[in-house]
């Protein structure tokens, strides 16, 4: 969200920067050039960290410092990258994972809106099941991944739910939390204007709880990664999960730390989609 | 002429794990049609609650409401209200939160959405129709809130302090341009308030609490010699000081 944030701050910036240097006062010059230095320097600085790792880890494992067979090297991951890309079977991989992680996400979202929806209608029914979503909230949920594949049998259902079962309490009970969190006025005044629970729910808690929603999808995108991680450690033929441990079971590191890799930007494609939605909906509202 | 409002012996009680409050005991007055009421009292004495039970957002636990001589739940006397805060929603347009009350009841059509759009250009909000609410000033954002209800058009308004939440200068101002606003469509209101000068300055009677549990203290009638009666015009009235010097000694006397 941060990165999103200070892009946009970074346009306006720019645009300021170039219109008006000629307007502005020398005070006014003065504080953008500091500004303008200051973004050129995180930028720098955040290439460079990337760079000098690459460089370092390529340069060691070259120089025999460290044992590339253990710890692969850039150059290495890049190659089996590509004899994957050629042969196609990454996009296997790549395509189950995101496949069986963008069903849980959806899945998870839809039903603790739906969940929370229902524990806000019926204060009795959220305080009856209160103790029980706390304590699933808590349990460590790849405990629950093996008796999953009993369950469901080893293939993709038992993944997306395991991608699910890691992320629903708490998503469930932190939007349950944030519809009785809406300001109890605004639904005084929905009633005093003749208006009943439906209409509280539709006017006055969904429509003030999308930020909610929002950050909540965010947290969720990452916990179903996780749990679709998990379940294909245990229960996949394909996916990077079943990847990662394949891998490190025939001793495999390039392709053990390609996949880790692919993992990192996964996650970074599907947070950035999120934002993306989150910054449709700010101007839509 | 029958009242439009008819409040007989009132009881109300809050219940809670540590027993009981009683907030009003045996309240019983009339408003006909037309006709500004306000109610003034201690802080916390029970205003508030007895609107409540007014709008039939609750139950009285004894006596009864009525309207039009209807008991309230038969009733199909049309209430506004109008709480303290404006509580314009920031995910809708102006606009579109005057229509909040016509969607809720089902009453959108051509002619009200008209209505809307005339009211909204009567008090001056016309070019900020399509504008958020936080574009509006605190003034802006409660006339916004009265056409919300206005639009529906109520036979009778409750005002719960309507103005208590904007600072002085603006609040002198709104309470002079609703009470006119009120006064030249002759609604019928019932305005809730803490602060005497308001209620002196807008209404035809003024009813006194006692503090809690509330009962009536007196019942005041206010007439102002004047030939444009406006809020502000009565501020600056002799009669005003002598109005508020009685209402005053009234609720200290019960304190």
């Amino acid at each position: 969200m941060r990165d999103i944030s200070t892009g946009q701050c970074k346009t306006q910036e720019a645009a300021c920067i170039t219109q008006n240097t000629a307007v502005f006062s020398a005070g006014q010059r003065n504080f953008l050039h500091g500004r303008k230095l200051h973004r050129r320097i995180v930028c720098f600085s955040r290439a460079a960290i990337l760079i000098c790792f690459l460089f370092l880890w390529e340069f060691t494992a070259r120089a025999g410092i460290i044992d590339s067979f253990i710890f692969s090297s850039p150059s290495q991951v890049t190659r089996c990258f590509l004899e994957m890309v050629t042969d196609k079977s990454i996009f296997l991989h790549l395509w189950s994972t995101l496949y069986e992680t963008i069903a849980s996400f959806l899945l998870t979202t839809l039903i603790s809106i739906l969940a929370a929806v229902l524990l806000w209608c019926s204060r009795k029914l959220s305080e009856i099941l209160d103790p029980y979503l706390v304590v699933l909230n808590s349990l460590p949920k790849s405990a629950l991944a093996p008796l999953l594949i009993v369950w469901l049998g080893a293939n993709q259902t038992t993944i997306i739910v395991a991608g699910m079962s890691v992320a629903i309490f708490g998503s469930i009970l932190n939007l349950y939390t944030s519809f009785t969190g809406v300001d109890q006025e605004k639904i005084k005044l929905i009633y005093t204007l003749r208006g009943n629970k439906w209409h509280a729910l539709t006017k006055v808690v969904l429509p003030s709880s999308i930020p909610a929603i929002i950050s909540n999808m965010k947290v969720n995108i990452g916990l179903c990664l996780v749990g679709v991680v998990i379940g294909e450690f245990l229960a996949a033929r394909s996916g990077l999960g079943y990847l990662i441990i394949y891998s490190s079971q025939v001793f495999k590191m390039d392709w053990l730390l390609m996949s880790i890799i692919l993992l990192c930007i996964m996650a970074m494609l599907l947070y950035s989609l999120i934002n993306l939605l989150e910054k449709w909906c700010r101007r839509r509202y | 002429m029958e009242p439009i409002l008819e409040l007989k012996n009132i009881n109300y009680a809050y219940h809670s794990l540590e027993g009981e409050t009683k907030a009003l005991t045996d309240i019983s007055f009339s408003v006909s049609s037309g006709e500004f009421v306000a109610i003034v009292g201690p802080s916390g004495c029970g205003k508030s609650t007895l609107l409540s039970i007014i709008s039939g957002l609750i139950d009285a636990e004894d006596g009864q409401v009525k309207l039009n001589v209807k008991a309230l739940r038969e009733s199909s006397t049309n209430i506004g209200y109008m709480l303290q805060h404006d509580h314009l929603f920031e995910w809708r347009t102006v606009y579109r939160n005057v229509l909040l009350g016509l969607e809720i009841r089902h009453m959108l059509s051509e002619r009200s959405r008209e209505y809307a759009h005339e009211l909204l250009e009567l008090y001056g909000l016309k070019q900020f129709e399509n504008a958020k609410p936080s574009e509006l000033s605190g003034g802006m954002r409660q006339r916004a809130a009265l056409i919300r209800t206005l639009v529906l058009d109520p036979d009778i308004l409750l005002l719960d302090e309507p103005f208590s939440a904007l600072d002085y200068q603006t609040r002198l101002s709104v309470c002079d341009d609703i009470g006119q606003i009120l006064r030249n469509a002759h609604k019928t209101a019932v305005l809730v308030t803490h602060d005497l000068s308001e209620a002196v300055s807008m209404a035809d009677r003024v009813v006194v609490l006692t503090p809690r549990p509330a009962s009536i203290a007196k019942i005041i009638p206010i007439t102002f010699e004047l030939e444009a009666d406006t809020p502000m015009n009565r501020r600056n009235a002799p009669e005003f000081k002598h109005y508020f010097n009685i209402i005053w000694k009234e609720l200290n006397t019960n304190a």
